[in-house]
């Protein structure tokens, strides 16, 4: 088994190919847009807010299979959580979703959702795991 | 190594031999291919960095191992042999770019060190608010934001020369962006590292100069690859770099007119770039050491010698050559994959250098997909973001070859490309 066969799995071609809540909302209670640098890809967020939590989230831009992959099994995820919750996911929690281990810049790819999502919905600017990363 | 005498491809009517060299026997003498691994490693990202022979290697250990001291301060044996072989690299890269003096090549860390020496010393001191920088769309970031920074602390106007839809400088733009006299320096890339684009240099140079502006190349992928004259290129300021040339990373050079340099004030202050040293003021050191504040990379520089002999015994032309059938084959067999396109000019226009998109498949999954069977393809913007934006495209995938690559590499890159249109096949 070659490589890119653990990286391509199934389910990550698959969101790809097909992404849930793919797409934009009308009126939008936040609207979020980050990009990734390095590679150009660019995830925006939308999100409807209803009794502390996530309503309705949508998202759009350009971006790898990763980065788009992991957008839109986010995104799954976390519609209809509440924003506590939704709060607590982290670098591993999206790892785990993809079921792949990836290199330091793939991993940026992986986690751009994520951070779109945290710094539009709590103002979180740090890329998720860094935190952890300084102190090491 | 085995050379053989054949007539040069792209000499029309020339008859005399031109020397050439046998990739295979090139490649045994890099370590990182002879090292065992579990699929050979096609390493097509050169423009990036290049891989070391072990001749640099070695002079490089060598320093360390046998005479590793401080240079131009000591006056023990093994000091006196370490700025030997310290100035003797730097003879030996003036000989390689043509320079009139060893005098006019100024180590510095790599081309983008070099480009921010002249923006801060020569445009510090020479340009105000209301003058004009030119520059091109096809820039890499370490010839453009130095300057960009400049431009904003001194009020100083950039332009632009247009990068037409086939890739290349639209040179019909150049006399009106000189045209008020205005502009004080233009500054262009030799050999796109995106395109592979070979500028005009010497033709822009002789309209800058005729303008009243100095002229400054990026030769980060030209000094590596083909034989470089700074004499005949017409220009004021060389800068490239040597990890792209077989040479060590920490190393790079800028070479510059010496009346210029003369007259320009020093980069950084420190150690070696004075003569002498009061409490509140003090006299430059002669030409290069004004530029060269601090203890040197000395191994590094040494590494740089060994890679310029290395190449000169290749032979600059017999590389470029190499280079350049690399890419007319790859631009052929590339032509089979569907849905791909390349960026760039004819293959008789261009470096060792191809970038291109497959259909929708971003570039960073192009390059993992090639990357499990061992090919090194580079994927992004390749530090010219507004040259992809002149493209439209936020990435490209980009092959690029040296004097060790083999067209079976490219075999295996059309291979690998098919194979990525399978996997991400909707
Ligand atoms: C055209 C060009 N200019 C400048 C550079 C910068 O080289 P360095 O990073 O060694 O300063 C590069 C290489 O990345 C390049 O390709």
């Amino acid at each position: 088994m070659s490589g890119f066969d653990d990286i391509y799995r199934e389910n990550i071609l698959d969101h790809y190919r097909n992404p849930r809540n793919h797409g934009t909302l009308e009126s939008p209670d936040i609207t979020y847009e980050d990009a990734n640098p390095l590679c150009g890809d660019l995830i925006r967020m939308d999100f409807k807010l209803k009794d502390g939590t996530i309503e309705q989230v949508r998202f759009s831009g350009h971006g790898c299979a990763i980065s788009q992959a992991s957008a839109s099994m986010l995104c799954e995820r976390v519609e209809g959580m509440a924003l506590e919750e939704a709060k607590k996911i982290g670098r591993d929690d999206v790892l785990e979703m993809l079921g792949i281990e990836l290199g330091p810049v793939r991993l940026k790819c992986a986690l751009l959702a994520l951070k779109t999502l945290k710094a539009g919905v709590y103002g979180i600017q740090q890329w998720p795991g860094e935190e952890e990363e300084s102190t090491r | 190594m085995t050379f053989v005498s054949h007539r040069h491809p792209a000499g029309a009517g020339a008859t005399a031999p031109v020397q050439t060299f046998d990739p295979q026997a090139v490649r045994a003498q890099f370590p990182i291919f002879r090292e065992p691994r579990a699929r050979p490693l096609v390493y097509l990202d050169s423009a990036a960095t290049s891989q070391k022979p072990d001749a640099v290697l070695e002079a490089m250990g060598r320093y360390y191992s046998t005479f590793n001291a401080n240079i131009h301060r000591g006056i023990y044996q093994i000091a006196e042999e370490a700025t030997a072989a310290y100035e003797d690299s730097r003879r030996r890269v003036a000989r390689f770019i043509h320079a009139g003096s060893p005098r006019e090549v100024i180590f510095t860390r790599n081309s983008t060190e070099a480009l921010n020496l002249v923006a801060h010393s020569w445009g510090r001191s020479r340009l105000e608010a209301g003058d004009a920088i030119v520059l091109t769309v096809m820039e890499h970031h370490s010839n453009l934001v130095p300057w960009q920074l400049l431009a904003s602390e001194r009020g100083i106007e950039l332009r632009f020369i247009p990068v037409t839809e086939g890739g290349e400088l639209d040179l019909a733009a150049l006399p009106r962006l000189l045209a008020d006299g205005r502009a004080k320096l233009v500054s262009v890339v030799h050999i796109s590292n995106v395109l592979g684009t070979v500028n005009p240099i010497p033709e822009i140079a002789r309209q800058a100069h005729a303008a009243g502006a100095v002229m400054v190349v990026d030769a980060s992928q030209s000094v590596p690859h083909c034989p470089v004259d700074v004499q005949a290129l017409g220009a004021d300021f060389v800068a490239f770099t040597g990890h792209k040339m077989l040479g060590p990373t920490g190393i790079g050079a800028l070479w510059g007119r010496r009346s210029l340099l003369e007259e320009m004030p020093p980069f950084l202050g420190g150690g070696e770039m004075i003569r002498e040293v009061k409490l509140t003021g003090s006299k430059w050191n002669d030409l290069p050491w004004k530029f060269e504040a601090g203890t040197m990379p000395i191994a590094e520089a040494v590494g740089l010698g060994a890679a310029v002999d290395y190449l000169e015994s290749l032979g600059m032309e017999a590389i470029f050559t190499h280079d350049r059938e690399l890419v007319a084959y790859a631009m052929e067999r590339l032509r089979e994959v569907p849905d791909l396109e390349i960026l760039g000019p004819p293959a008789d226009r261009r470096g060792g250098v191809v970038a291109f998109t497959l259909d929708d498949i971003h570039p960073h999954d192009v390059a993992t997909v090639l990357d499990a069977d061992g090919i090194a393809l580079r994927a992004g913007h390749h530090c010219a973001m507004p040259l992809h934006e002149r493209f439209g495209i936020p990435a490209t995938a980009r092959a690029s070859f040296y004097c060790y690559t083999l067209p079976e590499e490219i075999d295996a890159l059309v291979k690998g490309l098919h194979r990525a249109r399978q996997v991400f096949a909707r």
